[in-house]
């Protein structure tokens, strides 16, 4: 993604933001409240038009006007809100949008949940109410199904957006694993996080913005945490941080 | 080694299913002996409260409710509001609301009914069979036509659906007296009289049992596919107990309300021109004609089942739903919300204008002022039969039963002579009685 830029009325929520993303690699986004991190993401997922700069992907150049073009090139988002219709079934919430079809083109509900199945077996085996809406499910059952969405459809790119704020400690866990499976497979990964922890234990690269500016993106393996909270702060790399800066810093 | 293929594909079925703990305890309650045989308990309610109003009714009139004749006649009366109550059903489920049908109802009305009485004959010939067919296609275009502009500045231009239908009320009320300055317009073709189940407008009996009788094998092949479907992919089927009641039950309503229907017989002076008309000799004491299903009621049925199916098979049905349970999910998910509900508001459109054309072949003629508060019933239809009106939830046959509750209480009331005004009452106390008793519900259930 380069150069990208989105304005609401005078407002820029994103300023001219560069990021990249390998196969196999996963990339945190991190900053404050407000600093453009969704907005950033949903003009990759096809949620919000960017009002100028260019995504590529593969070397080519693509255009990315609504949710259907992004799924189209591989890019599978898991929202901060899940985006589950609470009133309708597991199955139905995995292939809304893509629903599968019998010979008559009606809906063919058992193909879906038998589909379903298979990829919950996978992801969290204990799951057992397909024929209940959503809404009737606990948190980790709603992730699960969620990220089950975004798994089954051979995504090349995977946007997680908190995906691990509404859990518990063994779920959080859980949805760690699935994020290493999905990076051996070869998938690129965004990960939007609050929690600088686990942007640490699951990130290759960490890439900060403060006020819809990037202020850089770096290896994990190079910077502290401290360095992290700094750049998220302050909005400067860890080399321009000054020493009063960084004293102001630890009170 | 002929058999291996076949254990493992049955061990892994044996996989997939629900663990075997929830079958073998059996059911225990009610509620688990329908949960189990998969029955909506909350349309089972609807029933059981209709039969306590038929029964009590029954008894309030001194046995008057439950014959023939009324049950026919409520047949009949419920099929306009039933047939409206299905789409308001899903213009409900996306969060919207249609305040002008009465009005949509009277302007296409009017024009259906100037189409066939002053217009068209003059280009065909009266009685032409173009006549009929031109008027009523015209005015299905014409509810479709009047359905997407209203459910385009709705959903393009973001004007909530109460004030567009608001507004819509007033203009097409005003539209309908504007086609004849108020005018009354009749007679209708003699054809397009047979929507209105007058004296032509029945199918007879022997059309009714094999009406009855298809119905009663649909619903056996409906089951049997349903559970071959969900053997084939390996999922726990009902209980075979479950699937061979419902049938039997499901098929019993049918015979049962064809038997009803069958023992309405032709008014003497019908049955005499009848007699005449097919050679048969007039014998003393008179012939017991049955009339069978009135047109209305065969067209409400008809709609019935297109609008389940298109609830609940189709693509277009699933968007409807998740757009009232997350909108912001149907967007993500790559749906059209907006021109999904255009379609909601005309496919709305479309069955006003069937209900119209049933209304004023029943009158035989159209007037500006017909249709008047339908709105307000078609909605407390749909409500009484659980839709909600925060969206995301409701259903065809539910509604439909909701018009037939509330027609019930109307039929039942006249039955009784009660004052009309009290019966605005009554149905005003039942509409908000029925919304309580059911959020009282759910909040148990949860």
């Amino acid at each position: 993604m380069n150069n990208i830029r989105v304005a609401f009325g005078g407002v820029h929520a994103v300023d001219d933001v560069s990021v990249d993303l390998f196969p196999g690699e996963v990339v945190a986004l991190v900053g404050g409240n407000g600093a453009g991190k969704t907005t950033l993401i949903k003009t990759l997922s096809g949620a919000h038009k960017a009002d100028s700069g260019q995504i590529t992907i593969d070397g080519q150049d693509v255009t990315i006007d609504n949710p259907r073009d992004a799924k189209a090139l591989g890019i599978e988002t898991i929202y901060q809100t899940l985006a589950l219709a609470e009133n309708i079934d597991a199955a139905g919430n995995m292939f809304l949008g893509r629903e599968l079809r019998s010979r008559w083109g009606t809906l063919d509900d058992a193909a879906m949940e038998s589909e379903t199945r298979k990829v919950m077996t996978r992801l969290n085996p204990n799951f057992q109410n397909f024929k209940v809406p959503v809404s009737s499910l606990s948190g980790g059952q709603r992730q699960s199904i969620a990220i089950a969405k975004s798994v089954y459809y051979n995504a090349r790119i995977i946007i997680m957006d908190e995906p691990t704020a509404a859990l518990g400690p063994a779920e959080t866990a859980q949805v760690g694993e699935l994020i290493k499976q999905l990076k051996a497979e070869g998938i690129g990964i965004f990960l939007i996080s609050h929690d600088i922890h686990d942007v640490f234990d699951l990130a290759d690269r960490i890439c900060v913005v403060l006020q819809g500016k990037l202020v850089g993106t770096v290896n994990k393996d190079d910077v502290t945490m401290d360095d992290v909270l700094g750049m998220i702060i302050i909005g400067k790399l860890p080399s321009d941080v000054t020493e009063t800066e960084r004293e102001q810093l630890h009170g | 080694m002929t058999d291996q293929p076949d254990t493992s594909a049955a061990d892994a079925a044996a996989e997939a299913t629900d663990p075997p703990s929830r079958t073998e305890k059996g059911p225990r309650s009610f509620g688990s002996l329908f949960r189990s045989a998969e029955i909506d308990t909350r349309l089972l309610g609807m029933i059981g409260a209709l039969i306590v109003i038929w029964i009590a009714f029954n008894i309030m009139s001194g046995g008057t409710f439950l014959t023939a004749r009324n049950l026919w006649n409520l047949t009949v009366q419920t099929s306009v509001v039933a047939i409206m109550a299905t789409g308001m059903v899903l213009v409900i489920v996306t969060r919207n609301i249609d305040l002008s049908v009465g009005s949509v109802l009277a302007a296409v009305g009017m024009a259906m009914a100037l189409l066939q009485a002053e217009i068209l004959p003059d280009i065909f010939g009266i009685g032409h069979p173009m006549v009929w067919i031109v008027s009523l296609a015209a005015g299905i275009a014409m509810g479709a036509a009047i359905g997407g502009l209203q459910g385009v500045i709705i959903a393009y231009v973001g004007v909530p659906s109460f004030i567009v239908t608001l507004g819509g009320l007033l203009v097409w009320r005003g539209v309908a007296w504007w086609m004849a300055s108020g005018r009354t317009i009749a007679p209708m073709d003699a054809t397009f009289q047979i929507f209105g189940g007058g004296s032509r407008g029945t199918i007879g009996g022997t059309w009714t049992w094999i009406i009855g009788i298809a119905a009663c094998i649909g619903i056996v092949v409906l089951l049997v596919t349903r559970r071959r479907q969900r053997i084939k992919f390996g999922f726990q089927p009902r209980p075979v107990w479950a699937e061979i009641a419902l049938g039997v039950v499901a098929c019993g309503v049918v015979i049962g309300a064809v038997a009803v229907i069958n023992s309405y017989p032709m008014p003497e002076r019908l049955a005499m021109q009848y007699a005449e008309e097919n050679g048969i000799a007039w014998p003393e004491g008179g012939l017991s004609i049955p009339l069978g299903l009135a047109a209305p009621v065969l067209v409400a049925i008809v709609v019935t089942i297109v609008m389940q199916f298109v609830a609940t098979r189709t693509r277009y049905g699933r968007y409807v739903y998740a757009i009232g349970g997350n909108p912001e999910a149907a967007n993500l998910a790559g749906i059209k919300s907006r021109w999904t509900i255009v379609k909601t508001f005309m496919l709305l459109g479309v069955l006003i204008s069937i209900a119209s054309a049933v209304q004023i072949a029943r009158l035989n003629a159209a007037t500006s002022g017909m249709g008047q508060l339908a709105e307000l019933y078609v909605i407390a239809a749909a409500v009484i039969g659980g839709t909600s009106l925060a969206g995301g939830v409701g259903t065809i046959p539910g509604a439909v039963l909701g018009a037939l509750v509330m027609q019930s209480l109307v039929s039942g009331m006249v039955l009784m002579g009660v004052e009309a005004p009290l019966q605005d009452v009554v149905v005003g106390i039942v509409l908000i009685a029925a919304v309580a008793l059911d959020s009282f519900y759910q909040r148990k259930a949860v």
